[in-house]
C-alpha cells in the first residue's frame, strides 16, 4: 500500500523531460496520470528511482482535428477523449473505448498517452489505434519520429518506445465519408480488464461495401493484437453475414489469449469471435448513419 | 347532522414504524466519523507484519537486521517473542488453537510471521518489506477431500494429530431418513460446491493499542463484540478484566468479519506493552483478502424425495466444511456447523439427516462471516436449489410446488425434524405477494414465447426461512458465554435519556433504532434519547452484533428495561396524581387516571419527579437495566423472485428485475430496513454472480485484491424491489424479528434458480456459483455444441 | 523494550521530499512532503482531515475521492507533490457556513448510507456528477459512481439521494446566463 521513496522531478518543458528520462539511463518511469504506474509503485510491483512527472508541461494535452488527422496530445485525460462531441461523431471507437476504461474517476487523471504506451495487453485504447491504423510520434534526445501503431507493440509491457523517449502524441487518420467504427469490451463488470475486447473501424464504399477496415483485440494476447488475417479478408467484401462470420472466425484464430479467472482459452476465443461480429456490424451500421 | 371527528391518534417523535432520518448520519455525512484509523494519539507507533508468500512451509530463519536498519524503525517482533510469553498461539472462538506469530511452520500464503514497529506508517511499510525469511517449501493441501484420503500430509501435526479431519456432526434421524428416501416415488440429487467468499467491509480491520500511566489497557479495536474480546483477552493474557477496556468506535461495516480476534491485535498489544506507547495497525486490502476470515467454502451433497403427489418427504445432506488450517470460525459452541441444520427450510419434512465433517487445509481460517447467520447462507441455498431441481424433475412450476408444500401458518409453532421451533410464519403469503406484484404469470407466458424463438430467460424463487437472534441459554454460548444481549437505561431529571447496549452497529443504525424502542415504550420523543455502544467499560455486557441478534436480543432488552422503568414510573404518577398506583394505566404515551385521561403525566414529569419528588421509601432515580435471554430465535421469512436475460453466445447474465418479499414481524424503522435489504441483495447478487477465492496448486490466492476479487459496483446491481407482509414473532415483546441478513441468505438462490431455469432448454440443472459467463457458456455448449 | 521515539526518527534527504503549496477546502497550505507521500495520507493524517478514507490497494474502491481542481481523483493513486499549486475539496468542504450541501442532505434523508465509510468518497463523486451532469437519467448516476464502492446500502437509496441532491440543486446564482 506504501510505495519506496524515489526522486520526483516535475520539468516544465518536454526536453528537460527528455534530459531527465537521458539522464537516469531506464532508473526513472514517466509520471503522467499514475492510474498504472503509482498503482504498480504501491504494490512495489516496480521501484522506479525517479519519477518525472510530465503533467506540467504545457501543450500536451489536446484535441485538435485538421484535415488529415485527430491530434491527441498526450496528457489528454480519458475522460477528455470520453466526453469530446468530435470525437464521439467522427472517431466514436474512441468515444465507446474511453468511456469503458477502468471507472469515471481513474479516467480524470488517466491519460490517452499512458493508456497507449504502457503495454499492458488490458489497456483499451491500443486495439483501437491498430483498428484506425493510427501514428504515435515520440520525441526522444535526437528529436521527434513517427511510429506506425501497428508496429508499436512488441510485448507485454515492451513497445517500440525507446527508454529515453516520451510518446507526445496520437494521430488518428480523419476519416472520409462512409467511415463508421466501434469499440466493444465484454467484461465481468465495470472497472475490469476485458474479457476480451474487439475495435473495429472500417469505410464503406459507395455501393455498401468495405473498403478499409481494421480489427484490434484487447486482452487476448500478450499485446493488442492487429487481427491482420481478418482485416484483410474483408477488405473488398460486401459484409455479408456469412463473410462478417468468417472474418469473426479468422479474428478469433489471431487471438492467443492466456486462461485466467475470466476463463479458459476456449471461451475467450469464442468471445472474440461473437464479438467481432457484434463489433463489425455495430460499425457498418454506424457507417451507414443507422443507430 | 354533524359529527365530531374521531380524537387523533397519539404519537411519539420517533416512535416505533416511523422511518424517521437517522441519528448517527450527521456524523458521518460531516466525514466526522470516529474510525480506528482516526484514532490519533501522543507518540502513537505503526505496527505492520511481513507475511509468508507460501502456503505451507517451514521457517528456517528470519533475518531482522535490514528491517531494524530501516530508517524509522523500532523493533521487530517474531513467534520466538511471543513464545517466550506464551503468547505464540491463541485459541479461538471454536476452541481450537491458532497461532498469532509462528515458531515453525507458516500454515497459509498470508499468514503473518513478523511484525515491524516504527514511528509512522511509511517506516512500517520499509520495515516489513525489509524482513527476511528463509523458507523451506512443504507440500500442499487445499483440496478438502483430499485433505481426508489417507497419506495426505497431516497439518496440525503442533496438536498431536494423524490426519486432517476436525470435526463430525450430525443431525436427525438417519435410518428414518434412508428409509424414506428409498421409498419415494422421486428423488433428485445434486452436488452444490458453495465457494469462498470475503465479506470485504470498504474498512478493513485494525486497532490502537495503549497502556495508561495506571497499567490499564485500551484497545480500540474493529470488534463487533467488544465484551467478549475483553474476556478472552484477559483470559488469554493473564491481564485482571477490570484494566482491559474495549473500545469499538465507528465501525466501517462488519458483515462478520469483525468478529473473531486476528492475530494483528495480539501483536499490537503486546507492542504497546512492551514499548511502552500506543501501537496502531491497520491492515491493507490485501492483507484483508488474503488472511483474516473467509466465508463458505462448503462442499454439499443434497438428496430431496417426494412422493407420487409431489409433496416433499426426506432430506438428506452430507456436507464436507473446508475451514482452513484452524478452525477459527464463531459458531455457537454446541454447533460446529452453526444453524446448517436449518436445511429442512419452508418445507415440513417428515424425515432429514444432515452431516458435516470438518477438514484442515493450508488457507486462511474460514467459514463463518459474511452475512450468513451461522451457515444459514449454505443452507437456504442449497434447499431452495434442490426444491428447484425437483420441480424441473416433476415438470411442477416451482412456485406451485412451493405453495403446495409450505409448512401452513396455523402449524406454528412449528417443530422441525431437525430440532427447531419456528416461532411463526406465512410463507405462501409471502409468495403470493412476490408472484402478484412481479406478474409471476406473465412472465411465464412471456417465457414460453421467447422459448420458442430460441431466446433465454429465466424465473428463479427463493422461499426462504432464516433463523437468528443467537439466541436462547440452554442451547447457545461462545466460549461457555451464554448469549443474552443487554440495556441499560437512565433518564435524567430533565426527561432525556442515555442507553448503553450490548450490541454493536456496524451501520445498521442502531443509535436510531434503539432510540425509537425507547420512545416508544418511554414516550420519550427520539430526539431526547442518546444510544451508546461500543465502549466496555460503559456499556452492559453483551455478545455483540452479528447474525441478525440486535433486535432479537437487545432490542427485546431495551422494551423490557422500558417496562421495568414504567413499573417504577407508573408509582411516582401515581403519587404526583395522588391516586393509588393500581389507578394509573400507561395509555396515549402517559401516565393516566384511569377513567380520567386529563390527570395525567408524561415520563419527563416523572422523571423530574424521581430526583425531586420521589414516594417516602422509594428510592430516586429512573433507571433499569435488562440482560435478556431470549425463549427461542426469531425466523424471520420471505419469497424472492429473479427474473434473468441470458445472453446464449456470451452467457452473459443480466437480472431484469428482482423482487424481494420479507417478513421480519413488526418493523422498528421501514426506511432502515429497506436499507438493510438493499444491502443484503447485493450481497446476495456478488457470491451469485462475481465473488470467489481460489487457489491454484501451489496456494497462492487468485484473488488477492479488487482487481480479481470483484465486487458489485451500481451499474451490476439492479434496482431492487421490496415488500413487505408482517407475521410478528409471538414470543419477542416488540414482536420483532431480525433481519440484517435475510437478503443474503435468500437472494443467491434466487438467481441461480433464475440462471438454471433460463437453461431449461439444455437439460441444466445446477450451476455453482459465481455464475460466471463462462459457466453459462459452458453449460449451453456441453448440450450444443456448435 | 524501552525506546525513545525522537532520537531514532530519520532524516528524509532533501532530494527525496519536497515544499508543495496546495488549497485545501480553501485553506492555503505550505507542507514539506517526502515525495511518495500520497493524497490521501497527507489529508488524513498531515491535516488532521479524517472525513477521507482508504478502503483498498488498487484503486477501485473510492473511499479516497476526493475533488482536485473540481474533478473526481482517487487521492490514495495520487502523489501529494502532484497535487502542487492545485485546490483539493474533501468532505469537510461540503458544508458551507453551517449550511448542508444538497448532497449531503440527500443522503441523509433517502439514507443513503449505513455505516458511512464509502460515503464521503460517494458523496464527492456525487457532487462532481451532478456538477457536470445536473440531471441525470438512473442509468448515468449508476455509471457516474461505478467508482465508487459500497458494501452495505445496495446502491438503490444512493441513487435516490443523488436523485435528491438533482431536484434540489440551488439555482444558479443571478447573471449566470439563461439554462
Amino acid at each position: 500500500m506504501i510505495p519506496p521513496n524515489f526522486e520526483y522531478y516535475a520539468p516544465s518543458s518536454l526536453n528537460e523531460a527528455i534530459g531527465l528520462l537521458d539522464q537516469h539511463q531506464g532508473e526513472a518511469k514517466i509520471l503522467a496520470g499514475g492510474m498504472s504506474l503509482i498503482a504498480m509503485m504501491k504494490l512495489r510491483l516496480v521501484e522506479p528511482g525517479a519519477l518525472i512527472d510530465i503533467n506540467r508541461i504545457p501543450g500536451l494535452s489536446y484535441l485538435k482535428e485538421d484535415a488529415q488527422f485527430l491530434h491527441i496530445g498526450a496528457t489528454t485525460r480519458t475522460n477528455d477523449l470520453g466526453d469530446s462531441d468530435v470525437v464521439r461523431m467522427r472517431y466514436p471507437i474512441l468515444s465507446d473505448a474511453g468511456r469503458e476504461i477502468a471507472d469515471p474517476t481513474v479516467r480524470n487523471m488517466g491519460t490517452v498517452g499512458g493508456n497507449v504506451c504502457h503495454g499492458d495487453p488490458g489497456n483499451d485504447l491500443p486495439a483501437c489505434l491498430l483498428a484506425l491504423d493510427a501514428q504515435l510520434v515520440a520525441q526522444g534526445p535526437k528529436g521527434p519520429r513517427t511510429l506506425a501503431a501497428r508496429e508499436f507493440y512488441q510485448d507485454t509491457f515492451v513497445t517500440a518506445l525507446a527508454p529515453n523517449e516520451i510518446l507526445t502524441e496520437v494521430k488518428i487518420p480523419r476519416p472520409g465519408t462512409g467511415a463508421g467504427s466501434a469499440y466493444s469490451k465484454m467484461e465481468r463488470k465495470v472497472g475490469d480488464f476485458a474479457t476480451a475486447a474487439v475495435a473495429v473501424a472500417l469505410t464503406l464504399g459507395k455501393s455498401g461495401g468495405i473498403d478499409a477496415v481494421g480489427i484490434g483485440l484487447t486482452n487476448v494476447g500478450p499485446t493488442a493484437i492487429y487481427a491482420r488475417a481478418a482485416s484483410e479478408f474483408l477488405k473488398g467484401k460486401a459484409g455479408a453475414d456469412a463473410e462478417i462470420a468468417k472474418a469473426a472466425e479468422l479474428a478469433a484464430e489471431a487471438a492467443s489469449p492466456v486462461a485466467d479467472n475470466r476463463g479458459p482459452v476456449e471461451f475467450k476465443k469464442d468471445m472474440v469471435r461473437v464479438w467481432s461480429r457484434r463489433t463489425l456490424r455495430r460499425a457498418i451500421d454506424r457507417a451507414k448513419g443507422v443507430h | 347532522m354533524a359529527t365530531t371527528p374521531p380524537p387523533a391518534k397519539a404519537t411519539v417523535h420517533g416512535g416505533i414504524g416511523q422511518s424517521i432520518a437517522r441519528k448517527e448520519d450527521q456524523r458521518f455525512i460531516r466525514g466526522k466519523g470516529n474510525y480506528i484509523d482516526d484514532v490519533n494519539l501522543p507518540g502513537m507507533l505503526f505496527l505492520d507484519i511481513a507475511r509468508s508468500p507460501y502456503a505451507h512451509a517451514k521457517i528456517t530463519a528470519i533475518h531482522k537486521e535490514k528491517a531494524l536498519a530501516t530508517p524509522g524503525v523500532l523493533a521487530v517482533i517474531t513467534g520466538a517473542d511471543l513464545a517466550a510469553a506464551k503468547l505464540a498461539w491463541m485459541p479461538t472462538l471454536m476452541s481450537d488453537t491458532q497461532m498469532v506469530l509462528p515458531t515453525d511452520e507458516v500454515m497459509f500464503q498470508g499468514q503473518e510471521v513478523a511484525a515491524v514497529v516504527a514511528v509512522d506508517r511509511y517506516a512500517a511499510a520499509d520495515g516489513a518489506a525489509a524482513i527476511e525469511v528463509d523458507y523451506e517449501p512443504l507440500p500442499v493441501v487445499l483440496d478438502p477431500f483430499r485433505a481426508l484420503e489417507p497419506g495426505a500430509p497431516v497439518l496440525r501435526t503442533d496438536k498431536g494429530k494423524k490426519d486432517n479431519h476436525i470435526w463430525h456432526w450430525e443431525v436427525g434421524d438417519k435410518a428414518g431418513t434412508e428409509a424414506a428416501l428409498k421409498a419415494c416415488a422421486t428423488v433428485v440429487k445434486e452436488k452444490i460446491y458453495i465457494p469462498r467468499i470475503h465479506v470485504s467491509s470498504i474498512e478493513t480491520c485494525g486497532c490502537v493499542a495503549q497502556v495508561d500511566a495506571m497499567g490499564k489497557l485500551t484497545v480500540w479495536m474493529t470488534t463487533q463484540a467488544p465484551h467478549a474480546i475483553r474476556t478472552v483477552f484477559a483470559l488469554v493474557s493473564g491481564l485482571p478484566e477490570q484494566q482491559i477496556r474495549i473500545i469499538s468506535p465507528d465501525i466501517g461495516g462488519g458483515f462478520g468479519g469483525k468478529v473473531p480476534v486476528y492475530p494483528g491485535y495480539v501483536i499490537t498489544v503486546v507492542a504497546a506493552l512492551t514499548t511502552g506507547k500506543p501501537v496502531k495497525w491497520i491492515e491493507d486490502r490485501t492483507e484483508n483478502l488474503t488472511s483474516d476470515s473467509f466465508a463458505r467454502d462448503y462442499h454439499i451433497e443434497i438428496e430431496l424425495g417426494a412422493d407420487k403427489a409431489g409433496k416433499l418427504t426426506a432430506l438428506r445432506v452430507k456436507t464436507l466444511a473446508d475451514h482452513g488450517y484452524t478452525d477459527a470460525a464463531a459458531n455457537p459452541s454446541k454447533f460446529p456447523a452453526g444453524l446448517f441444520h436449518i436445511i429442512t427450510g419452508s418445507y415440513p419434512f417428515a424425515k432429514a439427516f444432515v452431516e458435516v465433517d470438518a477438514a484442515y487445509t493450508n488457507k486462511p481460517p474460514g467459514g463463518i462471516a459474511y452475512r450468513c447467520s451461522f451457515r444459514v447462507t449454505e443452507a437456504v441455498f442449497a434447499i431452495e436449489r434442490i426444491v428447484d431441481s425437483m420441480a424441473h424433475k416433476l415438470a411442477i412450476d416451482p412456485a406451485e410446488l412451493r405453495l403446495k408444500n409450505f409448512i401452513p401458518p396455523e402449524a406454528f409453532p412449528y417443530s422441525s425434524a431437525l430440532g427447531w421451533t419456528y416461532d411463526s410464519g406465512n410463507y405462501a403469503g409471502a409468495l403470493r405477494k412476490a408472484m402478484e406484484i412481479i406478474d409471476y404469470a406473465g412472465l411465464r407466458k412471456e417465457q414460453a414465447a421467447k422459448r420458442a424463438k430460441g431466446e433465454l430467460m429465466g424465473l428463479g424463487i427463493s422461499s426462504f426461512t432464516e433463523i437468528v437472534g443467537a439466541g436462547p441459554s440452554k442451547t447457545f454460548d461462545i466460549l461457555g458465554i451464554k448469549m443474552f444481549d443487554s440495556a441499560e437505561i437512565r433518564i435524567h431529571p430533565t426527561g432525556k435519556v442515555i442507553a448503553r447496549f450490548g450490541t454493536k452497529s456496524q451501520g445498521q443504525g442502531h443509535e436510531t433504532t434503539y432510540g425509537q424502542i425507547l420512545a416508544e415504550e418511554l414516550g420519550i420523543p427520539v430526539e431526547n434519547i442518546n444510544i451508546e455502544e461500543g465502549d466496555t467499560d460503559t456499556a452492559p455486557y453483551g455478545l455483540g452484533t452479528y447474525a441478525s441478534r440486535s433486535t432479537p436480543t437487545a432490542g427485546a432488552a431495551a422494551a423490557i428495561a422500558c417496562r421495568k422503568i414504567r413499573e417504577k414510573a407508573a408509582k411516582i404518577a401515581a403519587h404526583l396524581l395522588e391516586v393509588a398506583p393500581d389507578d394509573i394505566e400507561w395509555k396515549d404515551y402517559k401516565f393516566q387516571v384511569k377513567g380520567v385521561p386529563e390527570k395525567s403525566k408524561t415520563m419527563a414529569d416523572v422523571a423530574f419527579a424521581a430526583y425531586t419528588n420521589h414516594p417516602a421509601g422509594m428510592e430516586a432515580g429512573l433507571e433499569a437495566v435488562d440482560y435478556y435471554d431470549p425463549p427461542n430465535m426469531t425466523y424471520p421469512f420471505g419469497s424472492y423472485i429473479c427474473v434473468v436475460d441470458v445472453d446464449k453466445e456470451t452467457g452473459q447474465v443480466k437480472i431484469r428485475r428482482f423482487v424481494a418479499v420479507d417478513d421480519c414481524g413488526n418493523i422498528i424503522n421501514p426506511m432502515i430496513v429497506d436499507g438493510q435489504i438493499h444491502g443484503g441483495l447485493t450481497m446476495g447478487l456478488g457470491p451469485a454472480l462475481l465473488e470467489e477465492i481460489q487457489y491454484d496448486a501451489q496456494g497462492n490466492s487468485r484473488a488477492p485484491s479488487f482487481l480479481e476479487y470483484l465486487l458489485p459496483t451500481a451499474v451490476e446491481t439492479p434496482k431492487w424491489e421490496t415488500a413487505k407482509t408482517v407475521t410478528p414473532s409471538p414470543h419477542h415483546p416488540l414482536g420483532a424479528k431480525g433481519v440484517g441478513e435475510s437478503a443474503t441468505v435468500g437472494a443467491p438462490a434466487a438467481i441461480v434458480n433464475a440462471i438454471v431455469d433460463a437453461l431449461q432448454p439444455y437439460g441444466v440443472t445446477h450451476i455453482d456459483i459465481p455464475v460466471s459467463a463462462y459457466k453459462v457458456w459452458q453449460a449451453i455448449h456441453a448440450k450444443d455444441p456448435r | 523494550m524501552a525506546i525513545d521515539a525522537v532520537t531514532a526518527k530519520s532524516s528524509v534527504p532533501s532530494s527525496f521530499s519536497r515544499t508543495v503549496h496546495l488549497t485545501v477546502n480553501g485553506v492555503a497550505r505550505e507542507s514539506t512532503v517526502e515525495n511518495r507521500l500520497l493524497l490521501v495520507h497527507y489529508l488524513r493524517e498531515h491535516l488532521r482531515l479524517t472525513g477521507t478514507h482508504i478502503g483498498c490497494d488498487t484503486s477501485h474502491c473510492g473511499a479516497c475521492t476526493v475533488l482536485v481542481d473540481g474533478k473526481t481523483v482517487k487521492s490514495c493513486t495520487m502523489l501529494t507533490v502532484m497535487a502542487d499549486g492545485k485546490q483539493v475539496t474533501t468532505v469537510e468542504g461540503l458544508e458551507t457556513a453551517g449550511k448542508l450541501h444538497p448532497v449531503q442532505e440527500g443522503f441523509t434523508k433517502e439514507h443513503g448510507l449505513q455505516c458511512g465509510f464509502c460515503t464521503p468518497g460517494m458523496m464527492m463523486a456525487s457532487v462532481a456528477l451532478l456538477a457536470k451532469n445536473p440531471h441525470p437519467t438512473e442509468d448515468e448516476i449508476r455509471r457516474g459512481i461505478s467508482g465508487n464502492l459500497c458494501r452495505c446500502t445496495g446502491y438503490v437509496n444512493i441513487v435516490k439521494a443523488i436523485q435528491y441532491a438533482a431536484a434540489n440543486a440551488p439555482p444558479p446564482a443571478a447573471g449566470t446566463g439563461g439554462a
